[in-house]
């Protein structure tokens, strides 16, 4: 009972996932919907991938530039042991490639990290930058492990299943997809609590220190380059279930740099974090990359707004508010967020017209694209809506500045309070 | 004979040109600690407004004014980008031109079009200038090495002779005690950040119309930069200077020489055959791994040596 009581966020979410597919279900035909379900699918593979990046920024410290060398090393190992079990070769589940998957990113965490985990901060980033570069370019040159441009494509249903499931249909996917994040996010948790979890904390805070206390930093990293490498590579293995193809793409610093990105915007601090930042970077990404040529502006955007502004990140501004909700205040912030709510609408606007303006001028003139709001369209090159655009983003800011003013002060006052009442029980 | 005095001319050249982007990197790099993702992408914004203003005014008022206009927003990026973050770690300064990174690259492809733009080299200087063993060597690229080399000497010159270079060589070490000597070392951050990228501007000029202008010339090149800076070692031109030529040297000599390791093994009476373990790693030539060198480079450096070929202080 205590278990439930302690852990009923994770119960929420597996919850909330399993049912949130049925919001897209297509009652007439009886089908899930194809994209959503891919979509989510995608979003538990880099939670996956983001939670084990965090594993080295957050917990030890490491910027690594070259995570996804794990993560598609991974998938690489899960779809060769999947052609292997089809060939008859081997025996292995289903269920369990997303294992060899991680088998795999565990050999070469361990391998690779004897080599980058000599070093750490900055030396180790450009360690990590290289063999990023390394690894992603071996992958074009060498056919026989990497499948060169075309890569490795798989077929993932197998009559091997303990479950007796076939994995044809998306919907089986995901399922499996949300068992085994769930499975990863838990182990990961955990480790956060093993001696190696806190040594690493210590070896990030105080490197020195946590040397002179006995232990060997460079184990702790290496131990912990590996156990990522684990995680990363139960992540491409699932990777490759979804898409059943892994190609050069899932080594390439692209990857590598969404995890950065996810991390970074959901908050290293905090262990769900980087699922969130998982969750608006997928969204960015296969949402508004859809809609808008400039989604990498708007994703650079957010990137530095974050960073300037809230280096804490989505999670971190979340746990801001902790003390204020303990002392049963909160209800006192919602009017001046409401009252900012408008100018920050008004700014994003703003900001969101030029850019399209901007982009649909050139590369979408380029690619004979016509730029229409509401089916209405619009003559970018006529100044009209470039001053509508340059009026809301100056007002907009401007509106900003004063309502955050007003927010900053009832924050204070508020944040006080908070402090007064945790000092004096 | 031939191939290896055209290889020299030409690896030089190259040398030369990563040369003036990687010494603004380095001295940033070993002023600030903070690696300048953004740096590769005000190269490219230099090739593009020099393309822009020499529709315009021509070619040598580009040659001023683009670098001066990438100075600029070098110095707008440190006062109101970089000083802000700086109190939240190196992390976030470096995620800060990482994302600056981002956010130009797709400016620049709204402004000019994913295409590559017709920057071309100005007609004076199109004409080749002599012939060594029939290959022609083009006076544009004696032009580069004239610049380069005079940047070169400039930057030594005003490092190591006037006032305001022993006070940035200060601030470079002991940034503390250069403070608290009085001088103003915030501003001295922006000017080495804007002087750092008017050279890379200045590159950017004069290498935009011997590559290729084009949204994706920061991303070819960036990676390539950064490892120059590392091989070559923190605070130390002349180990900069050094790896720069010697990375010009490697990636153009690669592709020239079409050798594999099983050639190699041949000479010595060992036969590789597809059935040799690592017959893939062994037959892959030369030329194919060329991009490679430069990063197997930096990874061996750091692992043994993290200080770089004549870095002072550790990364």
């Amino acid at each position: 009972m205590t278990l439930l009581r302690r852990n009923w966020p994770w119960l929420l979410a597996l919850v909330v996932l399993l049912a949130f597919p049925f919001l897209f279900y297509d009652w007439t035909r009886g089908r899930h919907s194809g994209f959503v379900l891919t979509l989510m699918s995608e979003i538990g593979v880099m939670a996956i991938f983001a939670l084990s990046y965090n594993m080295l920024l957050g917990q030890a410290g490491l910027l690594s530039f070259g995570h996804a060398v794990l993560f598609g090393l991974g998938a690489y190992c899960a779809a060769h042991t999947v052609n292997l079990v089809k060939a008859g070769t081997i025996w292995l589940p289903t269920e369990l490639v997303p294992l060899a998957g991680g088998l795999g990113g565990l050999f070469f965490g361990f391998v690779l990290g004897w080599l980058v985990t000599k070093q750490r901060a900055t030396a180790f980033a450009m360690i990590t930058l290289g063999l990023g570069e390394l690894v992603s370019a071996a992958a074009l040159m060498f056919m026989g492990f990497f499948g060169g441009e075309s890569g490795i494509t798989i077929n993932r249903v197998m009559d091997t299943s303990l479950l007796g499931v076939r994995y044809t249909s998306p919907w089986q996917v995901y399922c499996l997809v949300l068992a085994w994040a769930f499975v990863a996010a838990a182990l990961m948790r955990l480790q956060m609590q093993t001696p190696l979890g806190r040594m690493a904390n210590a070896t990030r805070d105080n490197f020195e220190r946590a040397q002179f206390v006995g232990y060997d930093p460079r184990r702790v990293r290496w131990m912990q380059f590996t156990l990522a490498g684990f995680f990363a590579g139960i992540g491409g293995g699932l990777y490759v279930m979804i898409y059943e193809i892994v190609t050069f793409d899932t080594v390439s610093a692209v990857k590598s740099a969404n995890a950065l990105l996810a991390v970074y915007i959901g908050g290293a601090g905090a262990f769900f974090g980087p699922v969130l930042g998982t969750i608006v970077v997928v969204l960015l990404q296969s949402g508004v990359s859809l809609l808008s040529n400039a989604w990498l502006l708007y994703v650079g955007v957010l990137f530095i707004v974050m960073v300037m502004y809230a280096p804490v990140g989505l999670a971190g501004l979340l746990g801001m508010h902790a003390p204020i909700w303990r002392g049963g205040r909160l209800r006192e912030l919602l009017l001046p967020y409401l009252r900012a709510l408008p100018p920050a609408l008004m700014l994003l606007l703003g900001f969101v017209l030029l850019v399209e303006l901007a982009s649909f001028t050139t590369i979408g003139a380029a690619q004979g694209k016509r730029f229409a709001i509401a089916g209405h369209a619009v003559d970018t090159v006529s100044p009209v809506p470039w001053a509508i655009a340059v009026a809301a983003l100056a007002v907009g800011a401007l509106w900003l500045h004063r309502e955050a003013r007003a927010l900053r002060e009832r924050w204070d006052t508020l944040m006080e309070d908070a402090k007064r009442r945790a000092g004096a029980p | 004979m031939e191939v290896l005095v055209v290889s020299l001319l030409n690896g030089l050249v190259y040398g030369m040109l990563l040369f003036m982007l990687a010494s603004g990197l380095t001295l940033i790099f070993s002023m600030m600690g903070v690696l300048n993702f953004a740096h590769a992408s005000v190269y490219m914004l230099g090739a593009y407004f020099a393309y822009t203003i020499s529709l315009y005014v021509g070619f040598w008022p580009a040659l001023i004014l683009a670098p001066l206009l990438c100075g600029l927003i070098g110095a707008a990026i440190e006062m109101w980008g970089l000083r802000r973050v700086h109190r939240h770690g190196h992390v976030a300064e470096l995620l800060l031109t990482f994302g600056l990174a981002l956010i130009i690259e797709k400016v620049v492809q709204m402004t000019w079009g994913l295409l590559p733009v017709p920057y071309r080299i100005p007609e004076l200087l199109d004409f080749p200038l002599f012939r060594v063993y029939g290959t022609q060597f083009p006076a544009y690229r004696a032009f580069m090495l004239l610049i380069s080399a005079l940047m070169f000497g400039a930057i030594w010159l005003g490092l190591r002779r006037t006032r305001v270079g022993l006070v940035i060589q200060a601030a470079l070490t002991h940034p503390e005690m250069a403070s608290a000597l009085g001088h103003n070392v915030p501003r001295i951050f922006t000017l080495v950040f804007a002087a750092g990228t008017a050279l890379a501007g200045l590159a950017g000029v004069i290498g935009g119309n011997y590559q290729v202008t084009e949204p994706a010339m920061a991303f070819t090149m960036g990676p390539i930069v950064f490892v120059v800076v590392v091989f070559g070692g923190l605070g130390s031109l002349a180990g900069c200077f050094i790896a720069s030529i010697l990375m010009g040297l490697v990636q153009t000599f690669a592709v020239v020489f079409d050798v594999s390791l099983a050639d190699l093994l041949a000479k010595f009476g060992i036969a590789v055959t597809s059935s040799t373990p690592f017959a893939e790693v062994l037959n892959v030539t030369l030329p194919r791994v060329g991009a490679l060198l430069p990063f197997l480079l930096m990874v061996l450096i750091l692992v043994f040596r993290p200080r770089g070929l004549m870095g002072t202080r550790d990364t």
